[in-house]
């Protein structure tokens, strides 16, 4: 174990040993570790195989940022172990490496493949000759990608939940500039919310001498009342929403101001082996030793290009790590206080020096640091090695402005901060902080407090004194004297030996010389120069090369580093996975008040629309029959059902549907098919007059909600006096039918039954069973039945006395499919499945509905006259097939070998003995007795058409 | 899309609480030529600046409304009821 002797700030509990397994090797931790921290503890540096080279890495940023550690926790691959906390029993293997981590087949790419890959190769060593990309492709796609998803998973295991959060400031980022804004505002009285993607707020602080403070500072902050949301992701600014994953909740925050404190990054330098495990960025290793007591190394070399990596040595060395030496890139300009706490320390400080190499198979076991010249090329005959087990690096930092620029700002070159800094942020969000060029504790915590005061104040709280207050603290954060320009060599290599890779992106894998050929190729503008070579697009999303790769632009074109600009910003600003967008698995399922019933009855219940409805109960062969010769029933209450009511209800409805409405009596019912102007079917239904101002509408189950949205639409055009009342979900509805319904009926209530008292297209009210009930006489199935509209918590006893009283006449409850066989016979349609987006009722069989002679105009009254006037094109015909073949629903009609038709509803009818259909045909195969052909898959069938019903044409049986 | 809308009768609201109904088309007084039907059933202006447009209120009273509406930022200068 390395770790080291306890110190002040670390996160860790010695006293709680925790143990998982990596690779199915125990590893020993303590509470606290993090799945990274606790795998360097014991001696492991490689933690991972890279994108394309299969090359081995280890830990870099130990802060949830650079791809190097991903690895597979309990079968979920893609999980940052320098982040990730430990978990006594946790399964923790690696990813992309086989046959292991150690030996991994795939490294021949590195070796001997790296000439075949150049950026593009697909388009390049692999076209040729070109019948065999099928090959390739199946190769690469073997080989791309990192990770393996769970081939299967349990339904609804993995649960995400959404929620919305409205507050009056959000603040993004939990260092010392956030917690401030975040204290601040909450203590002006405002609601706030903090975003941190740490396990504990605190940020850069935390890794240092600072960590009592950073949490006596969060204690605060939550003590003001302000909404913690750690460790938390946030992926994007969304049109004024900000996106945050945070445990399995997708947080949706819509605030009224934003104050980002995102912070910045440290960046990576340039040389050749940069990538290998033991190269470490000064922050992370700084991480490892102080929260976790972690030894980075035994040796350590850094290598830095300001101030920032001078601290860092000196806090290593503190923490009991052998700094073997400093190579720092300026010659002079370096922090006095601090070069003198260096040399009392007696650790070599090598002024003007770079370090050109890292070395060592597996991990480093060396460098090579060479000085530099004027121009910041290192000098050939300067080199020496100096061995070390661990090369801290420190390329500069960028300010973590991804978030800001998606919130608006822009991003521009800072030439004395070394950096490009956001201006012209938006109203409404605040930088503070790092991300603003605020970088010292003192100047970053004013910032976010004057930021959370800003916002505060904007939202007109606090007083005249928190906003004298606020000047002061603008007045403080004045510019800083001009920090000297660094100076970062591009990209170093060594003058001897083999020239090794130097990797720009770790991610993807593109190295500096990759950038360099690309631009060579002429994709020297940024952006091209990303979509080509893939740089910035890996799960880093540029945190740890966006830099590096402007650099080597700016050195390759000879353009300045603030020439060469950003590339866009762009969500998400963190790894998330696929589920918290998905959502929860959720899908809500509308059940009919007597659902029960149907499963007790052996219903086969499936989809349909929202619904679960039964499509039979086992026999729909028998159902159908049953319905033709006793009875049947079917629950409906599936149907859209209104009341329109009012003086002006008979005129609305006149409006809206093609026939009369106006006209019809009272207990009385027609059907009536709806459009819209451009004269298409949407939806139809039955009207029932109930009384001289009230109407009854059912619609079809699936248009319900667009009905009614349709019919409330119309109302508030045209401010009829007209009431609309939706009563789908309280009432339920069944179809009584067959040849024995009368009788069943009859004992149910004392109704007069009788054909001249209740006849076909009456509608009624009567007391049913005792169940209050609106009774509907209408065939949609062909045979003479009502349908029962009644309370849905008085349905099942309704349900239950029907097929009680049915029973000495054989009824049998009917599912779906019986209901279409059934009114196929009749050719009823089934909008949307005899109807698409073009039909219209004049060409769908019902040329009758349409009243042009009616007085008043209607919706698509104007397109049913011009389709009048040119006379229909195609026309719903019912066609018949002798043979007992049921061509597929969707089937072609075809004339002269091209389609002209197709066929929408096919059955075998059990009463018929024969196939029914409807298809669309052209408007001159309309008619009895043609002969059409269908083509379906492969066969051809003849078939003919019929125009009337097939069942009951003269409605003897529906009207007895 | 993502913005606060605010209904006439229930108050501001998350904009998925509605649908959106299109912008306010005056539908013919009287029997349009076929030209004007089409342009009628098929044309919308699609202004980029403030239009009004209908909304409906699907989670909430389930009624329609009118909204002026800019396009390119989606701030909602006026809401209200038709005819008031």
């Amino acid at each position: 174990m390395s770790r080291l002797p306890p110190g002040r700030g670390e996160r860790i509990d010695r006293e709680r040993p925790v143990a998982f397994s990596f690779d199915g090797k125990r590893v020993a931790a303590f509470e606290g570790d993090t799945i990274g921290s606790a795998l360097h503890a014991s001696g492991r540096r490689v933690l991972s195989r890279s994108f394309k080279y299969h090359r081995p890495r280890g830990l870099l940023c130990c802060a949830g940022q650079c791809p190097n550690c991903l690895v597979e926790v309990d079968g979920w691959p893609g999980v940052r172990a320098c982040t990730e906390p430990v978990r006594e029993g946790m399964r923790v293997a690696h990813m992309n490496a086989s046959p292991s981590l150690r030996f991994d087949l795939m490294r021949g790419t590195d070796l001997f493949g790296s000439r075949l890959t150049p950026p593009g190769f697909y388009y390049k060593t692999l076209i040729r000759p070109r019948r065999l990309w099928p090959l390739y492709e199946k190769i690469l796609r073997h080989a791309a990608g990192l990770g393996r998803l769970p081939r299967r998973q349990a339904e609804r295991e993995w649960r995400t939940e959404y929620r919305r959060r409205h507050a009056d400031v959000l603040v993004l980022g939990g260092g010392v500039a956030g917690m401030a804004a975040a204290l601040r505002a909450a203590e002006l009285g405002a609601d706030v919310v903090l975003v941190d993607d740490g396990p504990e707020l605190g940020g850069d602080l935390l890794a240092g001498e600072g960590a009592e403070s950073a949490r006596e500072l969060a204690a605060r902050v939550r003590a003001a009342g302000v909404e913690v949301l750690a460790p938390a992701a946030a992926l994007g600014f969304f049109d004024g929403i900000v996106a945050v994953w945070c445990q399995s909740t997708l947080h949706q925050i819509r605030a009224g101001h934003h104050v980002a404190a995102t912070g910045s990054i440290e960046q990576p330098l340039m040389f050749e082996g940069n990538d290998l495990p033991g190269v470490m960025l000064c922050s992370g290793a700084q991480r490892l030793a102080s929260l976790y007591g972690v030894r980075p190394g035994k040796a350590a070399l850094v290598a830095t290009v300001a101030d920032r990596g001078l601290e860092a040595a000196l806090a290593l060395h503190e923490a009991g790590v052998e700094v073997v030496g400093i190579a720092d890139t300026r010659s002079s300009g370096a922090d006095e206080e601090l070069s003198a706490r260096i040399a009392q320390e007696r650790i070599p400080l090598l002024r003007g020096s770079a370090v050109v190499r890292a070395f060592g198979r597996r991990q480093v076991k060396g460098a090579v640091v060479a000085e530099l010249d004027e121009a910041g090329r290192p000098i050939a005959d300067s080199e020496r090695g100096i061995n070390c087990d661990l090369v801290a690096v420190s390329g500069g930092t960028v300010p973590a402005t991804s978030l800001l620029l998606q919130a608006g700002a822009k991003a521009r070159w800072n030439e004395a901060g070394g950096a490009y800094l956001p201006e012209g942020v938006p109203p409404g969000v605040h930088a503070a902080g790092a991300v603003a060029g605020h970088e010292s504790r003192d100047r970053a915590e004013i910032s976010g407090a004057a930021a959370g005061a800003e916002a505060a104040l904007e939202l007109e709280l606090g007083d005249e004194r928190d906003r004298a207050r606020l000047q002061l603290e603008r007045e403080s954060l004045s510019p800083e004297s001009e920090p000297a320009t660094q100076l970062v060599p591009a990209a170093a290599g060594s003058a001897n030996g083999r020239h090794e890779k130097c990797f720009a992106c770790l991610c993807e894998d593109v190295t500096t010389d990759d950038i360099s050929f690309s631009i060579d190729e002429g994709f020297d503008s940024l952006e091209l120069l990303k979509r080509y070579t893939t740089v910035t697009m890996g799960p880093c999303q540029g945190r740890m090369c966006q830099l590096p790769s402007i650099r080597q632009m700016a050195a390759d074109t000879g353009a300045a580093v603030g020439e060469v600009g950003l590339t866009t910003a762009r969500p998400p600003w963190s790894t998330v996975p696929m589920g918290a967008l998905a959502g929860r698995p959720f899908e809500p399922a509308k059940r009919s008040a007597v659902h029960g019933r149907h499963q007790e009855l052996g219903g086969n219940v499936l989809w349909a629309g929202d619904w679960r409805r039964p499509y039979d109960y086992g026999d729909p062969e028998g159902e159908t029959m049953a319905v033709h010769e006793g009875a049947g029933l079917i629950d409906v209450s599936t149907l859209g059902k209104l009341i329109v009511r009012g003086p002006q209800a008979g005129a609305f409805l006149n409006h809206l549907y093609p026939n009369r409405f106006d006209n019809l009596k009272p207990g009385r019912i027609r059907y009536g098919v709806l459009g819209d102007d451009a004269g298409r079917i949407t939806d139809d239904g039955t009207v029932c007059r109930l009384d001289e101002q009230s109407f009854y509408v059912t619609t079809t189950s699936s248009g319900a909600d667009a009905v009614e949205s349709w019919f409330a639409w119309w109302l508030a055009e045209w401010e009829m006096e007209t009431h609309l009342t939706d009563v789908s979900q309280g009432l339920a509805a069944f179809n009584l039918a067959g040849p024995r319904s009368r009788e069943i009926l009859s004992a149910l209530s004392d109704l007069d039954c009788s054909n001249d008292s209740f006849a076909y297209l009456d509608g009624k009210r009567a007391h049913v069973a005792g169940v209050p009930c609106l009774l509907l006489r209408i065939g949609f199935v062909g045979e003479l039945g009502y349908e029962l509209h009644c309370p849905g918590a008085l349905a099942e006893h309704l349900w239950d006395a029907i097929l009680d009283a049915g029973e000495a006449h054989a009824i049998r409850p009917f599912g779906l499919e019986p209901q279409r066989v059934l009114r196929l016979q009749k050719l009823h349609i089934l909008v949307g499945q005899d109807t698409d987006a073009e039909s219209n009722p004049l060409e769908a069989a019902m040329p009758w509905i349409v009243k042009f002679d009616k007085d008043e105009d209607f919706i698509g009254r104007w397109a049913l006259e011009s389709v009048n006037e040119r006379g229909p094109e195609n026309k719903l015909v019912g066609f018949t097939i002798s043979d007992g073949v049921v061509p597929t629903e969707g089937a072609a009609v075809v004339a002269d070998g091209k389609p002209v038709g197709r066929v929408t509803s096919s059955r075998f009818s059990p009463r018929l003995k024969r196939t029914i259909g409807m298809a669309w045909v052209p408007a001159g195969l309309a008619e009895d007795g043609a002969t059409i052909t269908l083509a379906d898959g492969g066969r051809r069938l003849g078939a003919e058409v019929q125009i009337a019903p097939f069942y009951d044409p003269d409605q003897e049986r529906l009207r007895g | 899309m993502s913005f606060l809308l605010t209904c006439p009768n229930c108050g501001e609201r998350e904009v998925t609480d509605f649908a959106y109904g299109g912008e306010v088309v005056v539908r013919p007084s009287a029997k349009p030529s076929e030209r004007e039907l089409n342009s009628y059933n098929y044309f919308r202006r699609n202004a980029a600046g403030v239009q009004r447009e209908w909304w409906y209120h699907r989670s909430g009273c389930r009624s329609w409304f009118l909204a002026d509406r800019d396009t390119t930022s989606n701030e909602v200068h006026w809401v209200g009821l038709p005819g008031r």
